[in-house]
């Protein structure tokens, strides 16, 4: 279950958020087995759990940080990072390798300025390298939240990303 | 609003007929015309269905039939699942009984216009089976369903799942009737035990011991826990009887509070699955409205109620110490037993912890009775038993059959057999729990303990067939990466030893490992098992040993020769071009990395040292030129 990354994204948090959260914390305290939901009610708000959240959730439930963290990152579906509203993944398997997945990736890595396993601070576009998906023969392959895109050409990759701009 | 036993009575007397109609009862045409609704159509709601648009075509049904005013003459039902999840979207049309299949929104209206408006079956949308034989009259005629018994999937793809009265219709709380007002807490037990209903979440512990301990236990506070936390890659019955059938979960878990002498039920269940919670939310919120929970039900003077806990993504929460622990909010790691969770369990409190199916069984058990329960099945396994059906078979989906059913009806009868004339090799039951039946033992009765007994185990209910050109050392892989990334890494023989046990099958699908390997594999494999801590561990070596025990040969042809005979483990596979070859090129210009030389129209050669194997030559190629050995 290792996946303990802190995120690259700065905290951006609204009032009106933590104002949520701070409500929500306030009604389930005291009730029997409290965290696991509010987590999952944090995660709601902000789309993923931050530290920032945690050490709120924190405070208002009297749970130390440590065993919050603890249990955020047990679970698979607690994110410490957030995930894009578009999701990118390329294909670093021999083939697409082979046939110029590197390029690609750099490419949107120097678009995006950000590493793979990263999220804009837009909260627009995450990144992931991903093992065969098992299409090589459109090598090189990337997908955007499971659309795939076949034969990529590392200067193809702006045309690509400007359909999803909204 | 509250109602009382008569309301409930009454409701079920109304709905009788049209109800009785969807179960497959064949009524004279001019009975149905009397009343309200002529035509019932079933639309499958549940996950499968609705991932290819069926709640498109429900919509447009409902659309169709408002739009022509015919409301009062057609009534259009979101059904749970049928179980034949590979002919979905399913459109069933009563009373006649047609089964569509593979329906796509676009056929809808013709659908409507011709069969029901003008009562004329549009054969070309039917399922083939009930198309090309006359004599299939209802769904329940086709050999897929013709060696299935319903118990505990009774109501799905019958009733609408999101309207408690077509539950109550079925007998729905009738159970729950017969127990508040006939019989004492010891007296529910008792039936339950006499019925020799065992767990249907894995281990198969009987259901009425477990109720007894619950009972027995000293404490004024007492849970009743529901495991819907349903991990197995493979299974979702748990989750298709929550998406078609939640008022008999919640039945049986006030049943279950009754009997034990329990107030507050919990149901955790996996936050993957929206779509049950949903109907598990809507289904609560009608019970309490027609107070069947919350407190003095139906005048008793009981009270119970049930909230729902979400899971978050973790394997071993279905283990039952680790899903209370994780109930309890805290990271889902198992504890040591004893003390059983009867005794202390969520919260310290005494805990009766059954699973969905398990729970699905019991108001047909208090119903009918223990005896007729107990008819059916082997000598130490009662009832049925839900499996997902899947891999290699002509037909997939839930079958439901009585326990004693051999793995030769399933696979052939029920599942139409193997795929493009391949053999059957084995079958994979219990998921990373369990292991495989190799083909000579294909005509063993399926029940606990003849599964236990070969080497597998029921586990949640997972069935992959398999055919020759699955390799059994890769399918052992494939488990452990599940059980290695699912391990909670709590106790070292779990953590480190699956690890460990991973790397060898790795080494060997990739020619490298050696017969003492084997030896030492098998040996790492009793150890992590009498050493784990919880079920995780003590079963995730069980497809190795399973699969070592009635597969040795194959893996001695990966260690020995260097040769995978099913070609699927990449690295011992080696592509070559046969003199079928016509030397179009289509292959060399496929390559990704420019491995397969040659003149046009002449053969083609593949040099090895450059091919990575991506197998893109083979599917392009037209003439089945290329060969894989």
């Amino acid at each position: 279950m290792g996946k303990i990354k802190l995120t690259s994204v700065d905290f951006a948090g609204t009032k009106e958020q933590e104002a949520e959260l701070r409500k929500m914390l306030k009604e389930l305290k005291g009730t029997d087995g409290a965290l696991m939901p509010a987590l999952q009610k944090a995660q709601g708000i902000y789309g993923y759990l931050p530290i920032e959240v945690q050490k709120i959730v924190s405070e208002e439930l009297g749970v130390p940080l440590e065993k919050i963290f603890g249990v955020v990152t047990f679970y698979t579906q607690f994110l410490l990072n957030p995930n894009g509203k578009y999701d990118i993944s390329v294909c670093l398997g021999t083939a697409c390798y082979v046939k110029g997945a590197g390029d690609v990736i750099e490419k949107i890595q120097n678009r995006l300025d950000i590493s793979p396993g990263d999220c804009t601070s837009d909260l627009k576009f995450s990144l992931n390298a991903t093992r065969c998906i098992g299409c090589c023969g459109l090598a090189p392959v990337m997908t955007i939240n499971g659309e795939v895109f076949g034969k990529v050409k590392a200067d193809e990759v702006d045309a690509i990303l400007d359909k999803f701009k909204d | 609003m509250k109602k009382t036993i008569s309301d409930i009575n009454k409701i079920k007397e109304d709905l009788k007929l049209p109800m009785s109609i969807r179960k497959g009862a064949r009524v004279v045409n001019e009975t149905i015309g009397s009343e309200k609704f002529m035509r019932t159509v079933l639309v499958c709601g549940s996950t499968g269905c609705a991932s290819s648009h069926s709640v498109k075509i429900y919509e447009k049904f409902k659309q169709l039939v408002h739009d022509n005013k015919m409301d009062d003459q057609i009534n259009i039902v979101k059904t749970g699942c049928f179980g034949r999840c590979a002919s979905g979207p399913i459109v069933m049309v009563y009373p006649e009984g047609s089964f569509y299949s593979q329906i796509k929104p676009e056929y809808v209206e013709e659908i409507f216009n011709e069969h029901l408006v003008k009562g004329n079956r549009v054969d070309k949308y039917l399922h083939h089976e009930q198309r090309d034989n006359p004599e299939i009259k209802n769904l329940y005629d086709v050999s897929f369903y013709k060696k299935q018994k319903k118990i505990a999937l009774r109501n799905c793809g019958v009733i609408d799942p999101e309207n408690i009265d077509e539950y109550i219709a079925l007998d729905g709380y009738q159970a729950l009737i017969k127990c508040l007002t006939r019989l004492k807490p010891q007296e529910v037990i008792d039936i339950v035990k006499e019925s020799g209903l065992r767990g249907r979440g894995g281990g198969g512990f009987p259901t009425g011991n477990k109720w007894q301990f619950a009972k027995n236990a000293e404490g004024k506070i007492k849970y009743v826990c529901c495991n819907a936390d349903e991990g197995d890659p493979g299974a979702f019955m748990d989750r298709s009887i929550l998406e078609g059938d939640p008022n008999s979960v919640i039945e049986a878990m006030t049943i279950a509070g009754y009997a034990v002498g329990s107030n507050q039920g919990y149901v955790y269940i996996r936050a993957e699955y929206p779509v049950a919670i949903q109907r598990l939310q809507t289904a609560i919120a009608q019970a309490r409205d027609y107070g069947l929970l919350g407190s003095n039900i139906l005048g008793s003077g009981f009270d119970f109620d049930i909230d729902l806990r979400y899971g978050a993504g973790a394997f071993v929460c279905g283990e039952e110490t680790a899903l209370m622990t994780s109930i309890e909010g805290n990271r889902g790691e198992p504890r040591p037993r004893p003390p059983f969770p009867a005794i202390k369990g969520l919260f310290g409190k005494p805990t009766l912890l059954n699973n969905v199916e398990t729970y699905a069984n019991i108001p047909e058990i208090i119903n009918r009775g223990s005896e007729w329960f107990s008819k059916m099945g082997t000598e130490k396994s009662k009832g049925t038993k839900v499996f997902a059906l899947c891999g290699k078979t002509n037909d997939t989906g839930l079958v439901e059959i009585p326990m004693g059913t051999t793995l030769r009806e399933i696979v052939e009868e029920i599942g139409g057999g193997i795929p493009n004339g391949r053999k059957f090799k084995a079958a994979q039951t219990g998921g990373p729990s369990g292991g495989c039946i190799p083909a000579q033992l294909i005509d063993t009765p399926i029940d606990y303990d003849n599964l236990i007994q070969i080497g597998s185990m029921m586990g949640s209910g997972g069935l992959i067939v398999m055919d020759e050109d699955n390799c059994m050392v890769d399918i052992a892989k494939f488990f452990l990466e599940f059980t290695v990334e699912e391990s909670c890494g709590k106790c070292t023989p779990c953590r480190v030893g699956t690890k460990r046990l991973l790397e060898m099958l790795t080494k060997i699908t990739e020619g490298r490992g050696t017969l003492e390997d084997l030896d030492k594999m098998e040996e790492l494999c009793y150890y992590i098992k009498n050493n784990s801590l919880c079920g995780l561990g003590q079963t995730a070596p069980n497809p190795v040993i399973s699969t070592l025990r009635y597969f040795r040969s194959e893996y001695e042809a990966h260690v020995v020769d260097k040769k995978c005979p099913a070609g699927v483990c990449k690295k011992l596979v080696t592509y070559r071009i046969t003199d079928r070859c016509i030397g179009c090129s289509l292959c060399s210009r496929n390559c990704p990395v420019n491995a397969i030389t040659g003149k046009i129209k002449e053969r083609f050669t593949i040099d090895t040292s450059k091919c990575i194997k991506c197998g893109a030559c083979m599917s392009a190629c037209k003439f089945k030129a290329i060969v894989k050995e």
